[in-house]
C-alpha cells in the first residue's frame, strides 16, 4: 500500500504526479501494450489452420478454420440472433450474481474484521465455500431451486464470492496500526474508523476482488446454464447444444463470444476501479 | 516557582512504571512533569521506553503502575511517520481531526487554512500525499494536530527520518509555532543537538526499563536563534547531555 511507503526520501516532485499521468494516455504506448499480445493472436490463428487445415483436414469439424467460424456462424442471421439472445440471458445472470456476491462479500469480511472470534468463525466458512465441488452441487442447486433465473444466480454467486469475501478482509485488515491509533486518540467509534479508515483503505483491494469475481461471475452463469440447459436457455445450453450436434463452427463462436464478454467485464472493472482509487493508489506494478 | 507549578503543570508522572502482558517492564519508577509553556525533550538509547512514555501520556495505553495526572484533554499527537490518509488531499488530511470531532465543515476547513498557513504549505492543499516530499507530508501531519489547538503536544521522533536540512528546517518551523502558539510540548528524539536546540528541558532516560537518570534546563531564550547551535554554551550543554546518555546505557 501506499502508506507503508516509508518517508526516509525526500521526493519534491510535486510535478511527478503530473508527467505520469499525460504519458499513460499517450497513443504510441497503448500500441506497444497492445501489440504482443496481437502477435500471440495471429501466432495461434496461424496455428489453428494448420490444425485444421494440414493436420485434420477431412475431419476437421472437429475444429473448424478460424474464418468458418464467422462465414458458417457469426454472419448466419439466425445463429447470431440465438447467440446474442443466450448471451443476454447470461449477462443478466452474471451481473445479478456479481452484484449480489459483492454485497454479501463486503459483509461478510466487514463483520469478520469487526472481532477476530466473528473471523475465526467464519473464515472457515468462506475457504470451504471455495473448495466445494460446485460442477457437483450445480445439479442440486438447479432440484432445489428449479432451473430458473434463481438457481443460475446462485450457481454463479457460489462461485464468484470468495474474491470478494477474502479480498475486503485483507484490504480492511491493512490499516496500519498508527493510523488506527490516530482515529483511537480522537475517540472514534467503531462506525467511524469503519467508514473513514478502513473501507477507504481497503478500496484497492475490494476492487481488485471485484475484478476477479467479476470473471468468475461469467464463468459461474455459464456453468449453471450448461447442466440446466431448462428454463431460460442461456449461452451454456447452446454450448451444450452445439456440442451434442457436433455444429462446430457455431459451437466455436458461441465460445468466442462468450469469452470475448468475459474479457470485457474483466477489462470494464479494472477500469473503474483505476478510475476510483488510481489516483492515490499505485499498484506494485507501477 | 515551586509554589505556583500545581496551576502550571499540565502532565505529571509519579512513579510511574510498565511491565507489558508479555513480561518486558518497559518503564521504572519515572518521575515527569510537564509546565504549562514548557518544551521537554526525552533522550534515550534504544528500546528505553520513550514511545511507552509518549502513549501513557496520549492514553493510548495505561501504565501498570504509578500515577499519571494530566490537566487539558486537548491533545496533539504526531507520530513518527506522518500516517497521513493516502485517498485524501493535504486539506482532507488536515481536517480529519476537526471532523471526527464534528465540527462543522465551515469551521473545520477555516482551522485547517489557518494550520496550512502556519506549516507554510500554503497553495498544496489539493495534492495527495504521494505527491509530497517526507518534510512535506510531515508539515501536513503537524498542521493536522494543530487545528485541535492542543495545549499538549506529543511528538515521537517526528523528524527521524528526514535528511538533515529538512530536518533543522522543520526544528526552526516548530520553535516559531511553539512560540506563537504557546502549546507545551513533550518531544522524543535519537539526536541530542536536536533535544538541546528545541526544548527548554531535556530528560535523559536509561536503557530499558527506562528511568530517567537526569534533567538539564536549557538557558537560552525564546524565540531561539538559530546561532546558538554554533555557541560554546550550546557545544558544552550536548557534551553533558551526550555523557549522561553514555552513563545511563551502562
Ligand atoms: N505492546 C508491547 N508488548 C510487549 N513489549 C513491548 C510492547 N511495546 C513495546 N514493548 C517493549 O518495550 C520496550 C520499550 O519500547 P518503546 O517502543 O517504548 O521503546 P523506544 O524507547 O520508543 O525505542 P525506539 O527509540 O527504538 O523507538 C521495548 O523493549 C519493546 O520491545
Ligand atoms: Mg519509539
Amino acid at each position: 500500500m501506499a502508506t507503508t511507503t516509508p518517508t526516509t526520501t525526500v521526493r519534491a516532485d510535486v510535478s511527478a504526479a503530473g508527467t505520469r499521468s499525460i504519458s499513460t494516455f499517450r497513443l504510441g504506448r497503448g500500441l506497444k501494450t497492445l501489440w504482443p499480445p496481437l502477435a500471440v493472436l495471429a501466432a495461434i490463428i496461424l496455428g489453428w489452420y494448420v490444425l485444421s487445415l494440414v493436420v485434420l483436414a477431412e475431419r476437421n469439424f472437429l475444429l473448424p478454420p478460424p474464418h468458418e467460424i464467422f462465414t458458417e456462424a457469426l454472419f448466419n442471421p439466425g445463429t447470431a440472433a440465438d447467440i446474442f439472445l443466450a448471451l443476454w440471458r447470461t449477462a443478466l445472470v452474471a451481473v445479478t450474481g456479481l452484484a449480489i456476491a459483492i454485497v454479501l462479500g463486503i459483509v461478510w469480511a466487514v463483520a469478520m474484521s469487526q472481532a477476530r472470534w466473528v473471523e475465526r468463525s467464519l473464515f472457515p466458512y468462506a475457504v470451504i465455500l471455495q473448495c466445494i465441488p460446485i460442477l457437483a452441487l450445480v445439479p442440486l442447486i438447479g432440484f432445489w431451486f428449479g432451473f430458473n433465473f434463481e438457481a443460475r444466480t446462485i450457481v454463479c454467486v457460489l462461485i464468484a464470492l470468495f474474491p470478494m469475501v477474502s479480498n475486503t478482509l485483507f484490504g480492511l485488515q491493512s490499516v496500519e496500526k498508527s493510523q488506527r491509533e490516530l482515529f483511537q486518540l480522537q475517540g472514534a467509534s467503531r462506525w467511524t474508523v469503519l467508514t473513514k479508515l478502513q473501507l477507504p483503505a481497503a478500496l484497492p483491494a475490494i476492487f481488485a476482488g471485484m475484478r476477479i469475481s467479476a470473471g468468475l461471475a461469467v464463468v459461474g452463469a455459464i456453468v449453471g446454464d450448461f447442466f440446466f440447459r431448462r428454463g431460460t436457455p442461456g449461452i451454456g445450453s447452446l454450448l451444450s447444444d452445439y456440442t451434442s450436434r457436433i455444429q462446430s463452427a457455431e459451437l466455436f463462436a458461441a465460445i468466442i463470444v462468450a469469452c470475448l464478454f468475459g474479457v470485457a467485464v474483466f477489462v470494464l472493472f479494472g477500469w473503474i476501479g483505476r478510475r476510483a482509487v488510481g489516483r492515490w493508489y499505485e499498484s506494485n506494478r507501477g | 516557582m515551586t509554589a505556583t507549578s500545581i496551576d502550571t503543570q499540565l502532565l505529571r508522572f509519579s512513579d510511574v512504571a510498565m511491565t507489558f502482558p508479555n513480561g518486558t517492564t518497559a518503564l521504572e519508577g519515572v518521575d515527569l512533569t510537564v509546565d504549562r509553556g514548557e518544551f521537554v525533550t526525552v533522550v534515550g538509547p534504544s528500546g528505553c521506553g520513550k514511545s511507552t512514555l509518549l502513549r501513557i501520556a496520549s492514553g493510548l495505553e495505561s501504565a501498570t503502575e504509578g500515577g499519571v495526572e494530566l490537566d487539558t484533554d486537548r491533545i496533539g499527537y504526531v507520530f513518527q511517520d506522518a500516517t497521513l490518509l493516502p485517498w485524501r488531499s493535504v486539506q482532507a488530511n488536515v481536517e480529519l481531526l476537526a471532523e471526527l470531532h464534528k465540527v462543522p465543515k465551515a469551521q473545520r476547513t477555516e482551522a485547517a487554512k489557518a494550520a496550512i498557513d502556519l506549516v507554510g504549505l500554503t497553495g498544496f492543499e489539493k495534492n495527495l500525499p504521494r505527491e509530497l516530499s517526507g518534510g512535506m507530508r510531515m508539515r501536513t501531519s503537524l498542521a493536522r494536530s494543530l487545528t485541535l489547538d492542543p495545549e499538549l503536544f506529543l511528538f515521537d521522533e517526528p523528524f527521524g527520518a528526514l535528511d538533515e536540512i529538512t530536518r533543522e528546517r522543520l526544528q526552526d518551523e516548530l520553535l516559531r509555532i511553539f512560540v506563537e502558539k504557546r502549546f507545551a510540548g513533550l518531544f522524543i528524539t535519537h539526536s541530542v543537538s536536536e533535544a538541546v536546540y528545541i526544548s527548554t528541558k531535556v530528560v535523559v532516560m536509561s536503557g530499558r526499563p527506562g528511568h530517567i537518570v537526569d534533567t538539564f534546563d536549557i538557558p537560552f531564550p525564546m524565540p531561539r536563534d538559530p546561532e546558538v547551535r554554533f555557541t560554546a554554551e550550546f557545544a558544552e550543554l550536548t557534551g553533558k547531555i551526550s555523557h549522561a546518555l553514555r552513563e545511563g546505557h551502562r
